[in-house]
């Protein structure tokens, strides 16, 4: 589903992003964690053409991300993205956050989009907030309207960039149960987080990365259980202490 | 020009006259137009002043997010040529490019300067003129306000509508513009009441506004206290109603829980 193969990427001088490469399959959960600086969210931007990268390409179901000729909106439509700060547009109701794009991007009557939308944000557990703004909300109900609006787009994939780092720690499960809610439901996920619960409950595999490279990719279970390396065993003594 | 003449300079200083003896009078006394009285005559000046003042922010509005947006796209061109311009009418002073669009482009404009010199009546020559002027002039100033306005909300705002599959033309219309210009409504305000102030610089190329008016008014009647004392609270007047309507306009435009807006 999602191919990412040798993917370099410079900021002038600096090297982001040094030949990495990924799989994910279809119905997958992928979680890619590593220290803050590590590339992870400019990996995960690169998948849908948000950042550009110099080497290397992205594969998404079957369509090129970096090749010119792609119609890059049109791909990034069918592939849900959600942001730390959230990102929903303040001017716009709840609802019209979530209508806009299925009416602007796919065509879709009024009508229909505001069925769509309802019927999502009864999934998140947020019905009665529709007429409301989103700075009328708190952090973790913004998320999941988010995860709603990206949802509404019927996606083949979702990307995660870092979902639960902007919150408080009381509202971070609410989001984590959705995205569970998500996984569970076979939504093939590409996951930026340090929730290693959310990792450890429905990721197939962790990727580890340090550095703007890829150390480690491996089934979640022998990642926790018997890290390859030190850079991740590191890591990780020091994101699970606690 | 009346700002030039140093004889009339001399004749309203002599025939100054004490606070005590304003005499109001005056204003209904036949203007220099003898058709009207005084009162009218800077009235109709009042709104000839709105009426450029008008013309410019359309132009300057237009213009001034035009070339803001170009400051915020990628690539390296369009973001020079927006600029350029911003740097060329904000350094060059506005009486310069006042004269520049009334005495110059005319000249060095083939076929439409021509009809603008010889089929144009004067007062709309000096109207265009001053549009041009104060419109460019102004947009500069906006269009550095809405780069800010733009660049406040972050890459972040863009991304999440691209992410969505919206084109770039679509997130700046329905996102980013109805965002930023909600945050601006108070800095275009103060830039809409500089343009109405600006509008003076308009009487030296001819233009029969309040200042103007309330200077050949002085010069008729030898009533340089009531005439000039009319102007100001006319300026005052106007400025305070347009800062009326901008607070209206906040409050309708406000978001709940948004920038000030109630919860």
């Amino acid at each position: 589903m999602i191919s990412i193969r040798n993917v370099s990427k410079w900021f002038g001088e600096f090297q982001a992003l040094k030949k990495c490469s990924a799989e994910v399959h279809k119905g997958e959960v992928v979680v890619i964690c590593g220290p803050s600086g590590s590339g992870k969210s400019t990996l995960i931007k690169c998948v849908n053409g948000l950042e550009s990268f110099q080497e290397g390409e992205i594969w998404v179901d079957g369509i090129s991300v970096a090749d010119r000729k792609t119609d890059l909106p049109k791909l990034r439509s069918r592939v849900g993205m959600v942001f730390q700060h959230f990102e929903l547009f303040p001017h716009l109701s709840i609802l019209d956050n979530i209508t806009l794009a299925q009416c602007r991007v796919l065509g879709r009557s009024k009508k229909q989009a505001v069925e769509k939308a309802v019927q999502l944000l009864e999934l998140v557990g947020l019905a009665e907030q529709k007429p409301k703004f989103p700075a009328q909300l708190s952090g973790g109900q913004q998320q999941r309207v988010a995860i709603a609006r990206a949802l509404a787009m019927d996606p083949i994939a979702m990307l995660f960039d870092e979902p639960t780092s902007a919150l408080d720690p009381e509202m971070i499960n609410e989001v984590l149960d959705v995205m569970v809610e998500l996984a569970q439901s076979g939504m093939t996920m590409l996951v930026v987080t340090h929730e290693m619960g959310f990792a450890k409950r429905v990721a197939n595999r962790i990727i580890f990365m340090d550095r703007g490279e890829v150390v480690e990719d491996r089934p979640k279970q022998t990642f926790f259980e018997n890290p390859e390396t030190n850079r991740a065993r590191q890591f990780l003594s020091k994101i699970l202490t606690h | 020009m009346w700002l030039l003449d140093s004889t009339n300079h001399q004749s309203l200083i002599t025939n100054h006259i004490s606070l005590a003896a304003f005499d109001f009078s005056v204003f209904l006394r036949p203007s220099p137009e003898s058709a009207l009285n005084n009162l009218s005559y800077l009235l109709v000046g009042l709104g000839w002043s709105l009426l450029l003042a008008l013309g410019s922010w359309v132009v300057a509005f237009v213009v001034g997010s035009v070339v803001g947006v170009m400051r915020t796209l990628p690539g390296r061109i369009l973001p020079s040529i927006g600029a350029c311009y911003v740097e060329l009418f904000r350094n060059v002073p506005l009486l310069v490019q006042l004269f520049v669009w009334f005495f110059v482009v005319p000249d060095i404009t083939p076929i439409l300067g021509d009809w603008f010199k010889q089929q144009v009546p004067p007062i709309w020559q000096e109207f265009i003129a001053g549009t041009a002027c104060l419109g460019l002039f102004t947009a500069a100033r906006i269009a550095e306000q809405v780069r800010s306005g733009i660049g406040s909300l972050g890459t972040g705002q863009l991304g999440a509508g691209l992410a969505l599959g919206l084109r770039r033309r679509q997130v700046y219309l329905l996102v980013l513009l109805p965002v930023a210009y909600r945050i601006l409504i108070p800095t275009l305000t103060s830039e809409f009441l500089n343009l109405i102030k600006n509008t003076a610089v308009a009487s030296t190329i001819g233009y029969l506004e309040l200042a103007q008016r309330s200077a050949s008014m002085a010069e008729t009647t030898a009533r340089v206290y009531e005439a000039f004392t009319a102007a100001t609270l006319l300026y005052a007047a106007l400025n305070l109603l347009v800062m009326f309507l901008a607070r209206a306009l906040e409050r309708f435009t406000a978001l709940p829980g948004f920038l000030g807006g109630d919860k």
